[in-house]
């Protein structure tokens, strides 16, 4: 078997290039419309925010309500940046088929990576006297954080830069977000937590989901693992943040409202706590279905929708509480196999 | 990494936080200062205000003593009362009623309104029942995320269903007082309505009519033997399905209650009017000590204050901020609350 990259066999990577190639062909040739493009990146942007709570609540145990507000704040920081920067630096060169704009993409990069950061450092002071707290406080404390980043929101033309405007809503971000971007970002996010999850923090993690009392006795410091989970967590929150913001181009204070974080619990919930696949395919089912209600529901019924979600989960919560793949992984997700062990360890060369 | 396991923070979190809440009371201290009738009227005003989220609190903390739920449906159970009453009020008229002409035109519709709250607490109180029937009491045994995660659910639910066209829509509904507002003047500056001493005073009324019950009464016995020790009760020969059905009805019908008085209070209703005073409410039930009645009390008070004195001195639209913040702070500081008492865990 040739090299692996990121602890991924070449086989994997060369799946990737071919996923995003078809997938690229076709928004390049307008096969499908710019609605469902935007929809398959959003997908993307949702499954990233759902992997990090899939990290802190489905492999570490942590009840935390706080993912919608680091998701805002890696929005606003990361659209803040490249609204003052973006143009500064844009370079343009015509490809043909496409134009590429390095300087902007730079700025973009740049921006949503020091979003990603700002929320993980958030969460990390944040996180330090939070943690601590048994399952229930945490969660209340963090709702009480995500409400507070709302309330931050909605003040953020007096608080922070005037062109956040407020409850009016941010506009002007440059809609830098691209099927290259989001996908490549969904990889790496996927790769990443499959990569952690079978390591020893990952080990460690879920015996803190698991027995905290006993992984403490075992030696194991939980809240430096719990720390861990929620700073990562959080970081793919505020990433994906970014773009979602360079995605729409517009942000508004009422999409970060804790309610509205509900849609990534049922992804989590639904799709398998602790299971990464689980998450993936519920994120996308869960965006197939969203289309689907409001092609087949007919208008004015869209509210439906909402009673129908909550319903779900409640059937869900009563009959197969580890959803979907609760704790089952498949294809590449699947946990490595350990190579057997030698007779003896003196045979070893 | 700092790993060590100590309670509370270091001395910059303890520092920052007693910074904050110098401030807090510099700007609250010198609002005092500059105007102290207005300062009173505030003062009133949250009092109005922290007696409604009473009622929504006790209703919190008792769920929360005897199954250690937060029942997030809590605060849609407070908007069904207020949809109840009107209801009652405005299609069917029953502080309009002719039998109530024996009180005179005066108390008429007031007793009327007291009928009101009744019919709101018996619908709220059979709601919740049965909220507890479907949802929570199957996964009494799972791990209390789900609960929590189904309590959620549950108050999704509850709005989104009232919003549909067919219940109660998703627009504002303005709501007729059953009786006329009187304001007077006992100091030049300082206004008090009727309204404002009809709730206070059905708060106090309804605090000491669950004092009653849950340090007299039988029933009360149970329900605090069983937020003791649930397994222990039940080989006492207590009921403990009927005592927890019970719990939650009682939280119920005293937030349905609370949904009348806030409605008559601030007329104007939507099905989503529920969240933000079930939110702060809870915020109270903790500040007080989740689990504690008469802490529950105390932190609504504390909290009508913080919110008023907030949006009165610092800013309206931060208020919601600010109650969040001192939630946080109480649960990094004091996380048993006021009068809560820390719980032990089993290995």
């Amino acid at each position: 078997m040739k090299g692996r990259f990121l602890g991924q066999p070449w086989t994997f990577w060369a799946i990737v290039v071919v996923i995003f190639a078809v997938v690229q062909v076709i928004f390049l040739r307008d096969l499908v419309t710019d609605y469902i493009q935007t929809v398959i990146q959003y997908a993307c942007v949702m499954a990233i925010v759902a992997l990090g709570l899939n990290l802190i609540y489905g492999f570490t145990g942590q009840f935390s309500l706080g993912q919608w507000g680091f998701y805002a704040i890696g929005a606003y920081a990361s659209a803040e940046i490249t609204y003052t920067y973006a143009g500064r630096f844009s370079r343009p060169i015509d490809l043909g088929f496409t134009t590429i704009d390095l300087g902007s993409t730079a700025v973009f990069l740049f921006a949503i990576l020091f979003g990603a950061c700002l929320s993980a450092a958030i969460s990390f002071l944040f996180g330090l006297p939070v943690l601590k707290m048994g399952g229930d406080y945490f969660g209340i404390a963090t709702l009480g954080f995500t409400m507070v980043v709302k309330v931050l929101a909605d003040n953020s033309d007096k608080l922070f830069f005037e062109e956040m405007k407020g409850s009016r809503g941010m506009v002007g971000i440059p809609q830098l977000t691209t099927w290259l971007w989001a996908f490549l970002f969904l990889v790496l996010a996927l790769v990443v937590m499959r990569n952690l999850i079978y390591s020893t923090t990952g080990r460690a993690m879920v015996s803190v989901r698991e027995d905290e009392i006993a992984a403490k006795a075992m030696g194991i410091d939980t809240v430096r693992y719990k720390t861990l989970a929620f700073v990562i967590g959080s970081f793919y929150a505020g990433l994906a943040g970014g773009l979602y913001a360079h995605l729409y181009a517009f942000l508004h204070p009422s999409t970060f409202h804790f309610v509205k974080s509900f849609d990534i619990w049922i992804i989590v919930v639904f799709g398998g706590v602790g299971s990464i696949t689980g998450t993936l395919i519920a994120t996308f089912g869960w965006a197939a279905l969203l289309e689907g209600l409001r092609i087949f529901l007919p208008s004015g019924t869209e509210t439906w929708r909402f009673v129908i979600y909550p319903v779900l989960l409640l059937l869900v919560m009563l009959l197969r509480p580890q959803g979907l793949f609760g704790g089952m992984e498949l294809g590449f997700l699947k946990p490595p196999r350990w190579p057997r062990r030698q007779k003896s360890a003196a045979t070893e060369n | 990494m700092k790993t060590s396991g100590k309670k509370g923070l270091g001395i910059i979190g303890r520092v920052v936080i007693a910074l904050l809440a110098l401030g807090y009371a510099y700007i609250l201290l010198r609002g005092l200062i500059d105007n102290p009738v207005l300062f009173l009227q505030q003062v009133i005003n949250g009092f109005q205000l922290g007696f409604v989220y009473a009622l929504i609190a006790l209703g919190y903390t008792m769920v929360y003593g005897i199954v250690r739920l937060i029942n997030f449906a809590h605060g849609d159970v407070f908007m069904v009362g207020a949809f109840v009453s009107y209801f009652a009020v405005s299609y069917y008229g029953v502080t309009r009623l002719k039998v109530l002409e024996v009180f005179g035109s005066t108390l008429g519709p007031v007793v009327g309104t007291g009928l009101v709250i009744l019919m709101a607490m018996a619908v709220c109180s059979a709601m919740a029942v049965t909220i507890e029937r479907v949802a929570y009491k199957p996964l009494r045994n799972a791990p209390r995320i789900s609960a929590l995660i189904t309590a959620i659910a549950v108050s999704f639910f509850l709005e989104y269903f009232a919003s549909l066209d067919f219940v109660f829509t998703s627009n504002f509904i303005i709501y007729e007082r059953p009786f006329d507002l009187i304001v007077w003047s006992p100091i030049p500056g300082v206004t008090i309505s009727n309204i404002m001493v009809i709730i206070v005073v059905a708060s106090i009324l309804f605090l000491l009519f669950l004092q009653y019950i849950v340090h007299r009464t039988k029933m009360g016995k149970a329900m605090r033997a069983c937020s003791y020790d649930k397994p222990t009760a039940r080989l006492m020969g207590i009921d403990v399905d009927q005592v927890i059905s019970f719990t939650f009805a009682l939280g119920a019908a005293l937030a349905g209650a609370g949904g009348v008085l806030y409605a008559i209070a601030y007329p104007q209703l939507i099905v989503f009017m529920g969240i933000m005073p079930g939110l702060k409410a809870f915020v109270a039930a903790v500040l007080g000590g989740i689990g504690n009645i008469p802490g529950a009390f105390v932190g609504s008070l504390i909290m009508g204050q913080a919110e008023v004195l907030s949006a009165g001195y610092i800013s309206t639209t931060m208020r919601d901020a600010i109650a969040f913040t001192i939630l946080i702070i109480v649960l990094i500081v004091k996380p048993t609350g006021l009068f809560g008492e820390p719980e032990g865990q089993k290995v």
